[in-house]
């Protein structure tokens, strides 16, 4: 047996399972030790993404591949999770009873996000969204004694655990109707019978609708204000960045891939889910008055915008769509890199929008770096978030849907009032309140500042590299 | 002179560099920082015009680098751009000068956004990369919407979304319209979309997505409501800049884009473009005839002239398209100064309110006169600028529709009676005020800022032949691409039959010659 291929999953399954031990053992004081260690792992994880894990091919009799498309998703995934560990480091206070465990969950998580990008069967693929969502409904309710963090884990547990009973049900139809779980096999099903079959067809929904869920689009996404609002805020930039990732990746190779013959069948599914999400997270944000509800529907709004990628199919709308999360992922961390930012003298979080009033006089350059992460997440030319958005229009206007592609670039522009009121508040309104305690932590000053450059025009130099890899990666599920 | 070097990046990137100088500077540093850049930018514009080679290559100083993901850093201008850029750079140094005093809050930050928008507004009329294009076309309203909000009036907060909402919702279609073209011509590149025949069916969707943003960027009856808002809450500096350049990008997209790539859409459209206009012309003069706000006055005389711009682009002619470009640039110049004249007694006043003045020619006798040459100007009086640009286009417009000529021409009635009446309210009459009656003349600083401008436009009014010399073969290179699509007019111009000279009359030279 070759393992080679899974080296990455078998460094963080065997090192979560060590640091488990060793937060057991020394407790809190273990904490620094458990995050750096993890960061390392994670990062030994991605420096083993170039050989085998990116050319093994198909592994284990086809539950799982290591192909580009599924090393690419995992580069991403270990480097939002390392992230999102290196913020909670200084977020839970010093003396936080499980802070020792919590780089042990992501670490968990990471692994499931893994099988979930690089599953080629609807076993292996259920098995690494749940292994994926178990360690997440833990980090949700993390803060256990408050209030709104147990809220949150005990919604996303509830609302998560009906979605994968649908999942498997769907995987269950397709598994009836077709006599097998792996994806080209069951393609070979739906080329052979078509969608005529109703069970194939309730199958394919019902499994995209459990897909929808973990990449909260609308109309599944119910959820994600809620638990983005209770979590703690280094774990709600993870839900932001990484599974989003993952599911979404997901979802593209379980289309184009599983379903690719029905395409006509999830396309219609696909188009409503994109502009349905963007238009909710366009129009929903509009009253929200705390910064993490409004990220997360900033987050459906996002995630619309992916999905017209998949929607337009083929290599070009997989690379788009790969590029955008991409992209995404990077202003997204960043946005929440400044929320964590916002806290008052006292050491007390702050997430009402009304407290970032006059940010730019008190803080200029933490209001500049959030200025750049709206304005590049509301889509807005020269900041390098428009690209992305760009590329999937591309994708979906090669494709002929010009019409969805106008109906999505009008979401755009009712999505850049939110946006624009974060910068309002920022720059025209006078300071207001206390200003926030000065950010005293090197090593995030020096992430907001990278993922800021990156994010910039700045980052127009990366189109052509990140373009080629996204492409390549794409190029391997065909 | 010039060559080997990429004069058009380092015009961008100058304001650029400058820009990020000026933000981590004082007050006043970040004054100096701004002014250099923009006289220096100045002294390479004045350069690239004498480098610039009028019978030469359609596209000069044409610099091309690859991005990768099929778009690249692609520069080149023609005469028309030139004069744009211009335009730009002799408007940038007045307006940082018009801001010396009256921004006292948050300087560095303003002259940061200021040279921003210079860097964008260079890059919309060098790039010739369509993608390129639209990054710097958009990218502008960031800078701009910063303005307007920050350093603006009292209701800034809705002027500022409203400007940069309609601003998008207008340019986004154009977005996919572009990706269309690329998608059925397989290139990004100006030049060859401007010879690329898209089939007529295809045109007239292409060509209604751009008019959605130009129209609102030009900006167009029934689409020009920000415009007002945005003039009137916008610091001077911004206001000048929003009425000289940035409402040019609208004219310039017609000529560019608009004309060239879409003949058989734009001759169907002329009707509907024509309709507009008139309607433009005669409702907001009669609108501007009626306001008590300065800005807002000169904002509505905007939305008028540039009805002479889209007038005489739509004739399809030589004295249409060049008069067009005319009344573009004076318009840049003449409703830059004429913002800044209102700047001037609003920093003495803090009121835009014209009842609140009156008399002014008795105090302040320098800037009655000044003013009066600006209202001149705009009026389109024979010597000035107004006059060359609105008489070119209204003799195109005749040429197409004899209607459409007679309407467009009630515009030059109408505007002479706003822009008299604002002035017989302004500057004559009895001193009724005594604080306005207490304000001192024009200091030197104001004389640097307005003098300029009115040689300007004396120059442009006297001898055009300087401005119209570097864009008259690419106009005519415009009409020979549109010629296929050219209307046949009412006018049926037919060319005359003189009788032959009388012979002593052909003999006298020789006579002479004896």
């Amino acid at each position: 047996m070759n393992f080679a291929p899974i080296l990455p999953e078998i460094i963080l399954t065997i090192g979560a399972i060590v640091l488990m031990m060793v937060a057991a053992f020394l407790g809190k004081r273990g904490s620094s030790l458990c995050s750096w260690a993890s960061v390392a792992l994670l990062l030994g994880a991605v420096a083993t993404l170039g050989g085998e894990p990116q050319h093994g091919g198909v592994l284990f009799g086809g539950q799982l591949v290591a192909d580009g498309f599924g090393a690419f998703g995992k580069l991403v995934i270990y480097l939002c999770a390392a992230v999102a560990i290196v913020m909670a480091h200084n977020w839970f206070e010093r003396d936080f009873e499980h802070a020792a465990e919590y780089p042990v969950l992501v670490l968990l998580a990471a692994v499931g996000m893994s099988v979930m990008v690089s599953s080629t069967s609807l076993v292996t693929l259920y098995v690494g969204v749940e292994l994926n969502s178990l360690a997440a409904y833990v980090l949700a309710s993390y803060r256990r004694t408050d209030d709104r963090s147990a809220e949150a884990g005990l919604k996303y547990f509830v609302l998560g655990a009906l979605a994968s009973g649908i999942m498997l049900y769907g995987i269950s139809l397709l598994y009836g109707f077709t006599g097998t779980v792996q994806f080209d096999g069951v393609a070979a099903a739906f080329m052979r019978d078509g969608t005529e079959s109703i069970g194939l067809l309730f199958g394919l929904v019902f499994l995209l609708a459990g897909l929808a869920f973990k990449i909260s689009a609308v109309p599944f996404h119910m959820w994600t204000p809620d638990v983005y609002e209770g979590a703690p805020t280094p774990v709600t930039a993870f839900f932001a960045s990484a599974p989003k990732v993952a599911a979404v990746l997901l979802g593209v190779r379980v289309c184009l891939d599983a379903l690719g013959p029905a395409m006509d069948a999830w396309r219609q599914i696909m188009t409503f889910a994109a502009l349905a999400s963007i238009f909710l997270g366009a129009i929903a944000a509009y009253g929200q008055t705390n910064i993490k509800r409004l990220l997360a529907y900033s987050s459906i709004n996002n995630v619309g915008f992916a999905l017209i990628g998949l929607v337009a199919g083929g290599p070009q709308g997989a690379s788009s769509v790969l590029f955008y999360m991409a992209v995404y992922v990077v202003m997204t961390l960043g946005a929440f890199l400044c929320v964590q930012r916002m806290k008052g003298e006292d050491g007390e979080y702050v997430e009402a929008i009304d407290s970032l009033a006059g940010l730019s006089q008190t803080r200029p350059g933490l209001a500049f770096a959030l200025a750049i992460f709206m304005f590049s997440l509301a889509g807005i030319p020269p900041m390098f978030g428009f690209w992305p958005k760009l590329m999937v229009f591309n994708a979906a206007v090669s494709e002929g849907l010009i019409a969805l592609a106008v109906a999505g670039i009008l979401g755009t522009v009712i999505g850049a009032y939110y946006y624009l009121r974060i910068v309002k508040v920022m720059y025209f309104d006078a300071p207001a309140g206390q200003p926030y305690a000065r950010g005293v932590n090197a090593l995030e000053t020096a992430m907001i500042f990278v993922f800021a450059v990156i994010v910039s025009p700045l980052g127009y130099l990366l189109i052509g590299p990140l373009g080629e890899l996204t492409g390549r990666a794409a190029g391997s599920i065909f | 002179m010039l060559t080997g070097i990429p004069i058009l990046s380092i015009l961008v990137a100058l304001p650029l560099v400058a820009a990020i100088i000026a933000m981590f500077q004082s007050a006043n540093g970040a004054r100096w920082t701004a002014l250099i850049a923009t006289l220096v930018s100045l002294a390479l514009g004045v350069l690239l015009w004498i480098d610039f080679d009028p019978s030469g290559p359609q596209w000069q100083f044409v610099e091309s680098f690859p991005i990768g993901g099929g778009i690249s850093w692609a520069m080149g201008i023609d005469g028309i751009a030139l004069l744009l850029i211009e335009l730009t750079l002799f408007l940038m140094p007045i307006c940082i000068g018009a801001s010396w005093r009256a921004i006292e809050k948050r300087v560095p930050e303003y002259m940061a956004a200021f040279l921003l928008m210079q860097s964008l507004m260079i890059g919309v009329f060098t790039a010739q990369d369509l993608l390129l294009f639209y990054i710097f076309f958009e990218g502008g309203l960031i800078p701009m919407y910063l303005i307007i909000g920050i350093w603006g009036g009292a209701e800034r907060i809705k002027a500022s979304y409203k400007f940069f909402l309609y601003t998008l919702a207008g340019s986004v279609l154009m977005l996919i319209a572009m990706l269309v073209m690329i998608w059925v011509s397989g290139t990004t590149s100006i030049p060859e979309l401007m010879a690329y025949d898209f089939a007529p069916s295809l045109q007239w969707w292409l060509w209604l997505a751009f008019f959605a943003s130009f129209a609102v960027k030009m900006p167009m009856w029934p689409v020009h409501t920000w415009l007002p808002d945005a003039h009137v809450q916008a610091p001077t500096a911004g206001s000048v800049i929003l009425a000289g350049v940035l409402l040019k990008m609208g004219g310039y997209g017609f000529i560019r884009f608009s004309l060239p790539m879409f003949p058989e859409a734009s001759n169907e459209f002329i009707p509907f473009v024509y309709i507009l206009s008139g309607i433009a012309v005669v409702v907001t003069s009669l609108i501007a005839l009626a306001q008590h706000d300065m800005k807002k006055l000169i904002a509505y005389s905007s939305v008028a002239h540039m009805a002479f711009v889209t007038f005489g682009l739509f004739a399809f002619n030589q004295q249409g398209i060049e008069g067009a470009m005319i009344v573009m640039l004076s318009h840049g110049l003449v409703s830059g100064a004429l913002f800044l004249c209102v700047g001037v007694i609003y920093d003495r006043l803090h009121t835009r309110e014209i009842s609140r003045y009156g008399g002014l020619a008795d105090n302040m006798p320098k800037y009655a006169l000044l003013f009066m040459v600006f209202t001149m100007a705009s009026v389109g009086l024979p010597g000035t600028s107004g006059f060359v640009g609105e008489f070119l286009s209204l003799v195109g417009t005749y040429a197409v529709s004899s209607w459409a000529g007679i309407v467009a021409t009630t515009g030059i009635i109408l505007g002479a009676a706003y822009m008299l009446y604002l002035y017989w309210r302004i500057c004559y009459g009895k001193l009724v005020h005594a604080d306005a009656a207490a304000m001192k003349d024009l200091d030197a600083r104001e004389m640097w800022l307005l003098a300029p401008i009115a040689a300007a436009v004396m120059w442009m009014g006297v001898y055009p032949e300087s401005f119209m010399r570097p864009m008259r073969a690419d106009i005519g290179r415009l009409l020979e691409r549109v010629e296929r699509a050219k209307p046949a007019g009412d006018a049926h111009l037919t060319a005359g039959k003189p009788a032959p000279a009388p012979a002593a009359h052909a003999e006298t030279p020789v006579a002479e010659a004896h």
